[in-house]
């Protein structure tokens, strides 16, 4: 069930009717049946997976809890009783029981994504092998079922059970509260990846009709259709063609693939995570936000702090720091230090630990090469820019441009530049294509390859390209306004009237000029596939 | 508080009269160039009761004159048809004519026999479009939709065409609350002629046995005017093209026959109609020219008249009142047409469509 179908607008009618109907004591039970109800009308078989996984770590999570909290109780009592060496021993054998439970249940579900997810592509590289050492016959690929959504729920599963072992919180102790919270169906299929702390401080509260909550959230959700609709899924068709023509679509055009592609994109990511942020806002929920205007970012590393938020701070929280804080890895800074010095040694961890964290999320958005060398990708690009920050530091101190507002516009569109470089790999998905693709845009590029008519011939007409055009102005205005704050909450104290006009038209343009229904192919978000 | 209701009655009206007419400019007029879009909805601007309602596709609103019937024999008719009517949605005009006006006779074309399958959004749209909103609509747009086609997009037509924002042109704006008359009580005229030459045969089928879905909707038919006390005449027009096979004829024969029905292949009575293919079509045998329909009118209107005794209704006040005005209609587009093909060798004008 898209987000945009006709289906999924009359499901969630349906929802937030009962939602507010029923005694409010049921309301999160009732989002629990809604949210496996939804689960289970994109294919049953889901259900088996998203069930195991919610049972797994609830029950681990639920025994290292207590466990944790029989054993402090019990320590607090006896502590006395034992030498100091007796007492590290003692917490180090009730450690190793907890880390035993905890790394089974990690591995098994990190298992179960990895089999369905990773599998073909793993049977793919197998095969290259094989054939590279003259082996025609290679393995049979496998039929595996990859349950939607299943890089999501499984990340914010092990985020809980991590934050439960590490003691960050308890163990929720009933099972239907933490499969509300793994399933809760807006956020299933595209994120954010929540905290169990942020999210359940409001999912299993019981909520009243507040008008103003309420219309908040419709106006999240009308917003992220209009992103979806009238700019993702109408660009789309001009990005499929060029991504579908390189032999036609190189050079320039293939730099106006990877501009189309990032408003796109972003527009459709945004879009759906506006919806999910909407919907739980009209029930009184508060989903945590996945962006902050990346486009605005001066950097890579800025970029990344306001791109898919939830995601990379997961990366970052349990990942890269538990990675960079290992033993390992202590010994590798102590040896790389004794080796390469001082300076050049306390990066080798640090890089080592980022080019995990970097691989891993490339692999995570998808099981091909492509993906891997995309994540890669940022990771050098990041990389080379710390390096420079000496050459910065040194060409600021001789050319004072540093915080004019020309300086901070060449910063923003070089850091667009460089991810929607990157991206190509995510447009084309297959890697020599995509180096050959981006070094046509330095060799083919010319005044006389531009011809204005080729863009009417990617199956858009000049009517949709301003429609796209107007949509991203818009987007450009909301993004500037919203810097000082709440975009909803300054059309809240504008009058009546002038509200009306402003909700009403957007509404009005996302259902004329929304690239939807027969003539549009239903196009999937894009974040979807993870 | 009061304040408030009435605030959110305006806003209420304001949104939904701000859909309705966008809804309005947006939905296809059918007006110019594809007339037949605009046939089904008109059906609804008769008042008057009618004795014979012919129900099909293309083979029936361009092959009989209702007019002519009138002129000659007095037979109040109306003709719902609309292109590539599929025989569910002509059961379901059916029921819905005979709730609105319990017709003596109701003629079926069996062509659409051959479709066992939704087959196209657009020509679903034609028919589906003009009808008004009954349990009949509803069910006919659940036996029509192609796989691409929603329920939501029938009910809101505005999620349909709102694509064409981009199409819009004069004729939208100026039909915009107001339709002209396209046909003559369902009657889609041409004057034009154009022989009728090497039309093809009919290619060998693998099967040539009607499907179940339309056998079921045919049964539900007879059974539908069965109960209603509505005498039911399926008849195959004369048009050359779609091929009619031998196989298909044969079929509709035992059929009419187990359930004691009068079927008339009128491809088998051309000499006795006097069709001559080189004047009576326009476009080359696959449907009548207003010669040919009236041919077909007039030995059809004796078999009306004289073996099922529609009733001669010439003299009934309201009703010559009423046919006065489509004659008026039916004359001036003849010479308009006439007008065009002197002119301009079609019966077009150059701005037309």
């Amino acid at each position: 069930m898209l987000f945009t179908s006709y289906e999924f607008i009359g499901f969630l009618i349906i929802v937030f009717a009962i939602y507010y109907l029923i005694p409010k004591k049921a309301q999160w039970p009732f989002l629990l049946v809604a949210s496996y109800t939804f689960y289970l009308l994109a294919d049953p078989r889901y259900l088996i997976f998203i069930a195991i996984t919610s049972l797994t770590t609830f029950y681990a999570a639920k025994l290292i809890s207590d466990k944790k909290e029989a054993f402090d109780v019990w320590f607090k009592e006896h502590k006395k009783e034992y030498e100091k060496e007796e007492r590290k021993a003692l917490k180090a054998k009730e450690h190793s029981l907890e880390k035993k439970i905890f790394l089974a249940c990690l591995l098994f579900n990190l298992g179960i994504l990895a089999v369905t997810k990773y599998t073909n592509f793993t049977i793919a590289n197998v095969n290259s092998l094989l054939s590279a050492f003259g082996r025609a016959d290679g393995i049979s690929f496998v039929n595996l079922i990859i349950p939607m959504g299943i890089s999501f729920y499984t990340f914010q599963s092990m985020g809980y059970l991590i934050d439960v072992y590490n003691g960050k919180h308890k163990a929720q102790d009933n099972l239907f509260k933490f499969a509300l919270f793994v399933s809760f169906f807006p956020q299933l299929v595209q994120g954010p990846i929540s905290r169990y702390h942020e999210l359940s401080e409001t999912l299993f509260a019981e909520h009243k009709f507040d008008w103003k909550t309420v219309s908040f959230g419709l106006e999240r959700i009308l917003w992220g259709f209009f992103k979806k609709l009238v700019i993702a899924d109408r660009i789309l068709v001009a990005v499929k063609a060029i991504i579908g023509e390189p032999d036609t679509y190189n050079g320039f055009y293939a730099f106006a693939g990877a501009m189309f592609y990032a408003l796109e994109l972003y527009a459709d990511f945004t879009g759906g995570i506006d919806i999910t942020i909407g919907v739980a806002e009209t029930m009184g929920i508060k989903v945590t936000e996945n962006f902050i205007r990346p486009y605005f970012s001066k950097n890579i590393k800025e970029y990344w702090n306001r791109w898919h938020i939830t995601m990379g701070t997961w990366f970052t929280d349990y990942i890269f720091y538990p990675i960079s804080a290992s033993q390992f890895m202590m010994k590798l800074s102590k040896k790389s230090r004794a080796r390469l010095g001082n300076n050049l040694g306390k990066r080798v961890p640090v890089y080592l630990s980022s080019f995990i964290v970097w691989f891993t999320t490339g692999i995570w958005h998808g099981a091909s090469w492509n993906f891997i060398v995309w994540g890669l990708g940022n990771f050098v690009v990041i990389m080379i820019s710390q390096e420079l920050e000496p050459f910065y530091r040194w060409f600021h101190s001789k050319v004072h441009v540093a915080g004019t507002f020309g300086w901070r516009l060449f910063q923003v569109i070089r850091t667009v530049l460089i991810m929607s470089s990157l991206r190509m790999f995510d447009c084309y998905r297959d890697v020599p294509l995509t180096f050959k693709m981006f070094g046509s845009i330095f060799t083919k590029s010319g005044l006389s390859q531009l011809n204005l008519e080729s863009f009417m011939e990617m199956g858009l007409t000049n009517y949709d390209y301003a429609v796209v055009f107007v949509g991203m102005v818009v987007l450009v205005v909301v993004s500037l306004i919203q810097r000082s704050g709440s975009v909803r909450g300054k059309i809240a104290t504008l009058a009546a009237p002038v509200r009306f006009i402003i909700w009403y038209g957007l509404f009005m343009a996302t259902i004329i000029f929304g690239a939807y229904g027969i003539g549009y192919s239903a196009s999937q978000f894009i974040y979807n596939q993870f | 508080m009061f304040k408030k209701i009435i605030a959110g009655i305006i806003i209420v009206a304001i949104s939904v009269a701000g859909l309705g007419l966008v809804t309005k400019l947006l939905e296809p007029k059918y007006m110019s160039g594809i007339l037949e879009g605009a046939m089904i909805k008109e059906y609804y601007d008769d008042p008057t009761e009618h004795d014979v309602v012919f129900i099909g596709d293309c083979e029936l609103y361009e092959n009989i004159s209702p007019v002519y019937l009138w002129e000659n024999y007095g037979i109040n008719s109306y003709i719902r048809g609309s292109a590539q009517q599929l025989i569910w949605q002509s059961y379901y005009l059916a029921e819905e004519t005979i709730k609105r006006e319990h017709p003596d006779m109701i003629v079926f074309n069996v062509l659409s026999m051959k479709y066992n399958e939704p087959q196209n959004e657009a020509y679903n749209r034609m028919t589906l479009d003009g009808m008004k909103w009954s349990k009949s609509k509803v069910d006919s747009i659940k036996a029509s939709m192609t796989d691409e086609e929603n329920m939501v997009e029938y009910a809101f037509p505005l999620l349909r065409y709102h694509s064409r924002w981009n199409d819009l042109n004069e004729d939208d704006f100026k039909y915009l609350f107001h339709r002209d008359k396209v046909s003559f009580n369902g009657y889609y005229m041409r004057v034009d002629a154009k022989a009728a030459e090497d039309v093809p045969e009919g290619k060998p089928l693998v099967d040539y046995q009607f499907g179940d879905n339309a056998y079921y909707y045919l049964q539900k038919l007879k059974d539908l005017c069965k109960e209603n006390d509505v005498e039911l005449v399926l008849v195959k027009a004369p048009s050359l093209y779609p091929y009619w096979y031998d196989e298909w004829d044969k079929q509709m024969v035992d059929f009419a026959d187990d359930n004691n029905l009068t079927y008339i292949n009128f491809l088998d009575l051309q000499d006795e109609i006097g069709l001559d293919w080189a004047e009576d079509t326009y476009d080359g045998g696959l449907h009548l020219n207003l010669s040919g329909a009236e041919k077909l009118s007039k030995y059809f209107g004796n078999i009306l008249s004289e073996d099922f005794k529609v009733p001669d209704r010439r003299g009934e006040k309201d009703l010559e009142n009423y046919w006065k005005t489509v004659e008026n209609r039916y004359d001036a587009e003849i010479a308009r047409q006439q007008g065009n093909l002197e002119k301009y060798g079609s019966v077009h004008s150059p701005d037309e469509k």
